[in-house]
């Protein structure tokens, strides 16, 4: 699996927790601390790596607060469109 | 932007997957948490990011919980009298006919005061673009019932549930909207999970891409959780849009022009 | 350009079209469908904008739409029409934009009937809707004050950003008149500054393409507050710029006739005959009864020893005229309603009447 990482605006977050809920690995948690609004944010917790950058959290982020990055493998641009890394390729609308 | 310490370190090589769209103003939304208003906007915002619209697009606001929705968003926007949102399009559609025209309107909005003007727009053929967002409740008044409550649901308005024989069934404007000769498109989406978010959104494109190749009248029924006025945790609202709102709203495609087939047809 | 005999609704709508009116959003309904009718042909030969819509709450919406992308833009109707435009036009005022709107009046209330009206008095001057506005509100009393009074309210409806309502009863609307129609003026190009267009079209123009956003909300009480201040000193302005009005032997008058629209012309044919008789009456007849010639009335109020208004309605400019007017002249009324017009010797009559109680009243004066 790919590596992935996401930033978290957590003033803007509201701490709905419909990304855990939509995070395949399960690696999104809310904060201990409040933010200047007075919602626990949520953060990402993942010491496995196991983030994928799948973007699912920000697809269903009522807030738009999450940013993704995902690890990129190098690879000839033209051969996007018939994956040669199978790995990589994230089903996002299973 | 604010962020905690980024709990694992920047990748060696890395690609920014998703960020927020540009035509999403910085602001902060005023919804509670979450509810999928902001979900709704932010899906609309990229699609007009990915269709570069964005400096041609109108927004015309409803009255309801999306009052300030012209906050939000990064482009021109008119914020309509209670309801008549297609009529206010209408005009500015009319006068400026290169323009991107789309209304957001909620329940209350668009399916009880504001049904005629939707039913004449869409008559009319109106080369405008309708996100129609369906939480089953009136939000910005506090829960009261809607014309697309659902039976035995309670409220404010309805403390004992919602009763058919005093104020009739659920109200099912994307089937409504399909058999009228103007609509080109008209289809009910969800937003209660990252899937149906995605088909919402995909939905979402093929409306304002019906304006854009100027076919008529586009309105996506967005089935939305208002977690406040239910009261319920947001992934309790979810669920319940998943579990109580489709089985009475259904998924899918109600009405497809000719010219826009063969391109998101799965619900 | 010379005259040509012409119906008053038809004459509106044709000086509107010259006045360079881009759209136009209607719905039908009597004593003012023949504007209506002019408009569904004349606007599209010009390739401009006219749309029958569902309703008249849809039509001033649209209005409202079309007039936020700074077009000029007019809807007409009549009384139970405007009635339920008051929504649209509280919001028109609320967001600053310009619109036009004509009001054929007919009697009330409910459906009343289809007869020339001044009921509608109150609704237009006082109250056009919710919140604390007035529109602009002409009174025409002949064709050719009605046409040169529509491409007017064009530009004050610009120049104001603001509503301007151009009142007449059915019975302008319906009479044929001769009268001269304006020039055609050109549909204008450029779009104002705060206008919703195409971002684009603004940077082209050399203008910043920052976001325009038109609203009518202001949620806190003092963002609330200041708008209404604003909206006020706005007012104000046009009070003191804008009050129009029309006199005939009004020099030496010592009885002054007050009346608008139909019930003006009426007046003032009363007022030729008794001057002919060697009666000192002459006739004051408001055109803008907002701004009110309020000012001019104390004038009057100085030297002259009463006033008899007269309206086709029970009583409602009369407490405009009573209120400007003090308490120390008379200031009696003479009305009709449901759609009667009333005759010139009735008239007369009414200021033979009040004349000579005035004297009989000078002379046990002390």
């Amino acid at each position: 699996m790919a590596k992935g990482r996401i930033l978290i605006d957590v003033e803007r977050c509201k701490g709905c927790e419909l990304c855990r809920e939509a995070c395949p690995p399960d690696v999104i948690a809310l904060a201990d601390t409040l933010n200047s609004k007075g919602y626990r944010p949520v953060m990402l917790l993942d010491p496995q790596h196991e983030c994928t950058g799948c973007a699912l959290c920000a697809t269903v982020c009522p807030d738009g607060c999450i940013t993704v990055y995902r690890e990129s493998v190098p690879k000839p641009q033209r051969k996007r469109k018939q994956p040669a890394y199978p790995g990589h390729v994230i089903p996002v609308a299973a | 932007m604010v962020t905690l310490e980024p709990p694992i370190e920047q990748l060696p090589c890395e690609n920014l997957i998703y960020s927020r769209p540009e035509s999403l103003a910085e602001i902060q939304t005023h919804y509670c948490p979450g509810c999928t208003h902001g979900v709704a906007h932010r899906l609309v915002a990229e699609v007009i990011d990915e269709l570069e619209i964005q400096e041609r697009t109108i927004l015309v606001a409803p009255v309801g919980c999306a009052v300030f929705a012209y906050n939000y968003f990064d482009f021109d926007s008119a914020e309509a009298a209670h309801g008549r949102a297609p009529a206010m399009a209408t005009g500015l559609k009319r006068v400026n006919p290169n323009s991107i025209v789309f209304t957001y309107q909620g329940d209350g909005d668009l399916a009880s005061i504001g049904i005629a003007e939707a039913i004449h727009a869409a008559t009319r053929g109106e080369n405008i673009t309708v996100i129609f967002v369906n939480n089953a409740i009136y939000g910005m008044t506090g829960g009261q019932m809607a014309p697309t409550s659902l039976i035995g649901q309670v409220t404010t308005s309805s403390p004992t549930g919602k009763d058919a024989a005093l104020t009739g069934m659920p109200m099912h404007i994307a089937e409504m909207m399909a058999p009228l000769p103007g609509v080109v498109y008209s289809v009910r989406r969800s937003l209660h999970d990252a899937r149906h978010t995605i088909q919402a959104k995909k939905a979402i494109r093929t409306a304002f891409e019906a304006q854009i190749q100027g076919l008529g009248f586009s309105i996506v029924e967005l089935l939305s959780s208002c977690p406040t006025n239910w009261k319920m945790t947001p992934l309790d609202a979810a669920h319940w849009v998943r579990d109580e709102m489709i089985p009475v709203y259904p998924l899918g495609d109600f009405k497809v022009a000719e010219p826009l087939q063969n391109k998101n047809r799965s619900a | 350009m010379s005259k040509e005999l012409l119906k008053g609704n038809v004459a509106i709508a044709e000086a509107a079209v010259r006045a360079g009116c881009e759209a136009y959003f209607g719905y039908p309904i009597t004593p003012q469908t023949e504007l209506l009718e002019h408009m569904s042909k004349r606007m599209p030969e010009l390739g401009r904008v006219f749309l029958q819509a569902e309703s008249e709450v849809a039509a001033v919406n649209m209005v409202y739409g079309a007039a936020s992308a700074g077009v000029r833009v007019m809807t007409s109707s009549s009384s139970p029409g405007i009635s339920l435009m008051q929504e649209g036009i509280s919001y028109i005022a609320g967001s600053e934009v310009p619109a036009v709107i004509v009001d054929v009046m007919r009697g009330g209330p409910g459906l009343g009937n289809i007869q020339p009206s001044q009921a509608d008095y109150n609704q237009v001057v006082k109250q056009a809707g919710h919140g604390d506005f007035h529109p602009i509100v002409l009174a025409p009393s002949t064709i050719q004050e009605a046409i040169d009074m529509m491409v007017l309210s064009f530009d004050l409806a610009e120049k104001y950003r603001t509503i301007v309502f151009l009142v007449l009863d059915g019975a302008i609307g319906q009479m044929m008149e001769p009268a001269e129609l304006p020039p055609m003026q050109e549909v204008k190009k450029k779009r104002p500054f705060w206008a919703l267009s195409s971002q684009e079209a603004r940077r082209t123009n050399g203008e910043l393409p920052q976001k325009n956003v038109i609203t009518s909300i202001h949620l806190g009480a003092e963002a609330l507050h200041k708008f209404n201040e604003h909206l006020q000193r706005k007012l104000a302005q046009i009070e003191a710029n804008e009050v129009r009005y029309y006199e005939n032997y009004m020099e030496d008058a010592e009885v002054a006739v007050v009346a608008f629209g139909t019930a003006g012309r009426v007046a003032e044919t009363a007022v030729k005959t008794l001057r002919a008789e060697g009666v000192p009456v002459g006739l004051h007849r408001p055109i803008t009864l907002w701004p009110f010639p309020e000012k001019r009335l104390q004038e009057l109020a100085d030297r002259v020893k009463a006033f008899l208004v007269v309206e086709m309605n029970a009583g409602q400019m009369f407490h405009d005229v009573r209120e400007a007017v003090g308490r120390e002249v008379p200031v009696e009324f003479l009305g009709r309603m449901g759609g009667l017009i009333p005759f010139p010797t009735e008239v007369e009559a009414e200021v033979h009447a009040l004349w000579r109680r005035t004297e009989v009243l000078e002379m046990h004066r002390p």
